[in-house]
């Protein structure tokens, strides 16, 4: 291990020295324990030491909730600690995939949650195409050489620095009854249209909403990867003539399909939890027309009188699993794109 | 002389101990919600209180009603909450409940004019605990745009009129003025209990346990629903949402979109304050159906919590806002119906009131007297938001074209069993 020196300090160098100091003080102060550590527990076994605090950290916020939240999914009643709750087996899970066709919603114990499985799956599927294409069109355009480029690159982004909540509230004032969208509509002798109480419509607008509010986070992943693919190639296309379509299919999109898979991945597992911008848009209505598994959960373990953790947290961890593959699927794609 | 030195630290440090706990203050903390301005008004008795009790210290913590519908029951159950909180949901919370009976400064006093209302706040099986009194006693109702009925024509039903008389009243007077909601009817299993039992539902068996759907809840049922079919009622609150979620119509109703809305007692000190005279609005006696013509009654209770480390001091503040004189100053300036016998029994002078508000909390006031013993039994059921929770999320998915009324009553009946069964576990 390096040891720390004190160098003299370049003249003009007034406030960097001043943040510098304590931190220099405190590098000092653990020098020493740190190499009797060292030279206790060998310098191979020192990693552990340096990533003990980030695991204490993950097992105490991540680990340990995984852990309960399981140990609940095996309990019963309304108690909130887990001595107060009768060991169940796997009845909640039993409840969850209690079905006459996991086709039909409406055949299943836990009619909602299938609901909300379908919902998801839907919008899952419609969202993260629109997404991919809308998201790899502008990153396309953003890297042409127009005119403020850089405006619109910003433009792009900025619903991203939005909070959900504050995305959906103000499309709801634009798509509500008396909204802006509206007002426009019946401005030009158009009829009134009730977005969000029409299921099709609602399904069409978080989708929508959804594509808006977090496109700028995925165009800004393939314009970066567009930027990292050699102009030499374009150059030797277009000294060939090569039609655009084919230097599309043939260099951008094999060079930039390594991006494209972390776009579709991360949007796909971003889409299987969505909540926040739904519940405040749409309230997982009009009846259960956009309701998803995450608000299903909300909805069980806490807005009713008795509180359902058990059942709540079996659907988490079947949400969960599903994530976990996803997750795996994503990690199996980027080996095999690495080993080719 | 080193001795002496010792006998003045000695004196100094007991004299600074016995002053310092002359100050020293108990903290009483109060999670409190508003649907008007009653936050400030208790606040304002707070601070006299704290003016006349130097060693008790109150924390009013105004948080949303939805913190106290869903926060507060966890942080209950984890014994993390406030020493005394404003809740709705009486038969839920009562269980985490303090009986104050032994420190209260007279309990009779309580007994007397709280009566009727104790037994809402208290754990099930419990007849005699004393956790809490009433802030506001609610009473269901309707509150008409008047002046939609004076600009369309038509005359308003009267005093017996039926839910059938005020929908096609309100359906008439809509089509003519061009207003978008004939009638609206919070999206709550609670409102829409006071149409079910002035249809005769009976709700719970003679154990006093549920026996939700009945001819009379079904006739209720049948009658939201065809509304919605008719365009008497719009989607945009029973139908546009899913689960257990609220909605109201007050914004709506405030400007001038709806012809008639069925909410309570609560809305008439907004109403007062926003409407203004924009329009005339009056409220009107709960509309009769085949059973009787009774609304539901309801409020929010100041309850007591069991786990404060203070309970004599949480009994001083309860004696206190409790006490005649302040709660009819906090009834009277939050435009509230009383849920204190003796206040209600004189009546109240709602001095800040306009002249529709107080025509308002007369009707409202006039309709305890109307109300059903079901309406009663129901207010005091322990799982009643069970049953209202189910009700609402269920006929709400019918209303929205997902499957028919007969699926909607099977399943809010599975719903209540399920959820009673879990909480028995």
């Amino acid at each position: 291990m390096a040891s720390v020196e004190t160098k003299p300090q370049p003249e003009g160098a007034g406030v960097a020295g001043l943040l510098a100091a304590p931190l220099a003080l405190l590098m000092r102060l653990v020098d020493g324990p740190m190499r009797a550590l060292q030279r206790l527990i060998g310098e191979r076994r020192m990693a552990y030491v340096f990533i003990l605090p980030n695991l204490a950290f993950f097992s105490l916020f991540v680990f340990l909730p995984l852990v309960i939240n399981v140990v609940f999914s095996v309990t019963g009643g309304a108690g909130l600690f887990p001595s107060e709750r009768p060991f169940v087996g796997a009845q909640q899970y039993g409840y969850l995939f209690d079905c006459g066709s996991f086709l039909e919603p409406s055949s299943c114990r836990e009619d909602h949650f299938w609901r909300g499985v379908s919902n998801t799956a839907r919008f899952t599927v419609f969202q993260v195409t629109a997404m991919v294409l809308f998201s790899l069109l502008t990153a396309i355009v953003l890297n042409m050489k127009i005119r403020a480029r850089g405006f619109f690159r910003a433009v792009y982004f900025f619903p991203v620095l939005l909070s959900p909540v504050v995305v959906a509230l103000t499309w709801k004032w634009i798509l509500q009854r008396d909204g802006l969208l509206n007002a426009a509509i019946t401005s030009i002798g158009g009829e009134r249209i009730l977005f969000l109480v029409d299921p099709s419509w609602a399904m069409f607008w978080i989708v929508f909403v959804s594509v808006w509010a977090h496109m700028g986070f995925y165009t800004l992943i393939l314009l970066a990867g567009l930027q990292a693919i050699p102009a030499d190639l374009y150059e030797a296309a277009e000294m060939d003539a090569t039609p655009r379509w084919r230097v599309f299919w043939r260099i951008t999109l094999p060079l930039l399909w390594p991006n494209m898979i972390v776009v579709i991945v991360l949007a796909l597992i971003k889409g299987v939890q969505t909540f926040d911008e739904v519940f405040v848009l749409t309230g997982g209505g009009p009846g259960t027309a956009t309701l998803m598994i995450v608000h299903y959960i909300y909805e069980t373990a806490f807005a009713n009188q008795v509180q359902n953790f058990g059942l709540a947290a079996a659907a988490s961890v079947v949400l969960g699993i599903v994530l976990f593959a996803l997750t795996l699927a994503q990690l199996a794609a980027s080996h095999r794109k690495g080993a080719a | 002389m080193q001795g002496k030195h010792w006998i003045s630290a000695l004196a100094l440090t007991a004299g600074l101990t016995i002053g310092g706990a002359a100050f020293a203050q108990t903290t009483v903390r109060i999670a409190w919600y508003s649907d008007g301005n009653e936050g400030e008004v208790v606040s304002d008795l707070l601070k006299r209180f704290e003016a006349q009790n130097r060693d008790i210290k109150v924390v009013l913590d105004q948080v949303p009603y939805k913190a106290i519908t869903e926060n507060l029951p966890v942080q209950l159950a984890s014994g993390q909450g406030p020493d005394i909180a404003r809740v709705v949901d009486l038969g839920g919370i009562a269980r985490y409940a303090l009986d104050m009976r032994p420190y209260l400064k007279d309990a009779a006093y309580w007994e007397k004019n709280f009566g009727p209302f104790l037994p809402w706040m208290r754990p099930e099986g419990d007849s005699s605990a004393i956790t809490g009194f009433m802030t506001q006693l609610t009473v269901t109702g309707p509150f008409v745009n008047k002046t939609l009925f004076e600009q369309a024509g038509i005359a308003m039903p009267g005093a017996k009129a039926t839910w059938e008389d005020w929908g096609k009243a309100a359906k008439d007077v809509a089509a003519k003025v061009q207003a978008p909601f004939p009638l609206a009817m919070d999206r709550s299993g609670h409102r829409f209990f006071s149409v079910a039992v002035s249809e005769g539902a009976k709700v719970l068996d003679d154990k006093g346990e549920p026996a939700v759907i009945d001819d009379g809840f079904k006739r209720a049922a049948r009658r939201v629903y065809d509304w919605h079919q008719s365009g008497v009622m719009k989607k945009e609150l029973w139908g546009s949402v899913s689960g257990t979620a609220y909605r109201g119509a007050n914004d709506e109703f405030k400007n001038a979109q709806v012809v008639l809305y069925h909410s309570g007692s609560w809305q008439i000190a907004q109403f007062d304050k926003t409407v203004g005279d924009a329009f005339d609005w009056v409220a009107v006696p709960s509309p009769c159906g085949v059973g009787n013509c009774s609304g539901m009654p309801g409020g929010a209770g100041l309850v007591a919590i069991k786990t404060t480390k203070s309970p004599e001091a949480v009994a001083k503040v309860m004696d206190y806002l409790a006490s005649e004189p302040v709660l009819s100053e906090f009834y009277a300036r939050s435009l509230f119906v009383p849920g204190h016998l003796g206040i209600a029994a004189k009546g109240l002078d709602y001095k800040d009131a306009g002249p529709q508000a107080k025509a308002a909390l007369k009707v409202f006031s006039d309709q305890v007297a109307e109300l059903s013993p079901v309406a009663y039994k129901l207010q005091g059921y322990v799982n009643n938001r069970v049953i209202f929770n189910a009700v609402i999320s269920r006929l709400g998915q019918a209303i929205s074209g997902e499957g028919t009324l007969d699926e909607a009553y099977k399943r809010i009946e599975s719903d209540i069993a399920q959820q009673i069964a879990e909480r028995k576990k």
